[in-house]
């Protein structure tokens, strides 16, 4: 399959997932949200179900690793400098936030929340400048 | 139950961005790198995960979850600076790595110790965030 097939049928089951979660539990399927519950203990009595459903999230792409003859690689740079300050960012910024790509892109965009599509542009457009100045000044991605 | 519906999403959700190339930092790169050899993978994603969502949320309207408890309140239509400075502030971690909350974690079998490294970063970046909105909120007379 080309890539916009594997990113459609993939996108599917990510919007499946989020669907799932929301008519089964009633909460929204954002990532930042579900982790950063965990780390900073607002989670409060749903900590065993972001537990599990984080255990899921690793376990089902680890098995299709396992099974795969095309096992894919995410191809990270390997300076560890950039590594932190971008991991850094990424965490604190969607707790500032409220959101990420699953959370405002997905669940957000969806319903029409005007605060979704604007955190969407936003992290979009730093990503597109960011990437910019990335090939501009240290020579490509 | 909950825990059940917890399993079942998170497992799709990592098959998602396993099978959509979204745990491979060259594609969400690649979709950022508008001026350069643009890859258009993400939007398809983006897309396809919206469609499902959208449905699901004209299903909630008059309902209750299946698991019970009541589905989450319409956001605020306030655009705040919290929101506008997080985003900002991820996006260009999203942009120098190409990693975001998800497929960081659904790529930590196979990530190596960059992924490590990652998700170590934004856990603690997590971890500081309260003070920090708070030192933003008081600052903007928000608090």
């Amino acid at each position: 399959m080309t890539d916009w097939a594997t990113g459609l049928a993939g996108g599917l089951l990510i919007g499946l997932a989020a669907a799932f979660f929301l008519l089964g539990n009633g909460r929204i399927m954002g990532a930042s949200g579900l982790i950063g519950g965990l780390v900073d203990g607002s989670a409060g009595s749903r900590r065993l179900e972001g537990i599990c459903f984080i255990a899921a999230l690793t376990g089902v792409p680890a098995l299709l690793q396992m099974l795969s003859a095309a096992p894919v690689s995410t191809g990270l740079t390997g300076n560890l400098g950039l590594v932190v300050l971008a991991g850094l960012l990424v965490g604190a910024g969607t707790r500032i936030g409220n959101g990420c790509t699953s959370g405002h892109g997905v669940c957000g965009i969806s319903r029409l929340s005007l605060r979704g599509i604007v955190a969407t542009l936003c992290y979009i457009g730093a990503g597109v400048v960011t990437v910019a100045l990335l090939r501009l000044f240290a020579g490509g991605l | 139950m909950r825990i059940l519906i917890a399993v079942i999403s998170g497992g799709l959700f990592g098959a998602g961005l396993w099978l959509s190339g979204m745990t491979e930092t060259g594609k969400v790169q690649g979709f950022l790198d508008v001026a350069g050899a643009w890859d258009p993978t993400l939007m398809f994603v983006m897309g396809g995960a919206i469609i499902p969502m959208a449905v699901a949320w004209r299903l909630t309207r008059g309902r209750t979850p299946l698991a019970g408890g009541s589905y989450p309140p319409s956001p605020p239509p306030e655009i705040d600076r919290a929101l506008i400075t997080g985003s900002v502030m991820f996006g260009i971690g999203w942009g120098l790595v190409g990693l975001c909350p998800g497929p960081a974690i659904a790529s930590l079998s196979y990530g190596g110790t960059g992924g490590l490294v990652f998700l170590a970063a934004m856990l603690a970046g997590m971890w500081t965030a309260p003070g920090l909105r708070r030192r933003l909120d008081s600052r903007t007379g928000l608090a």
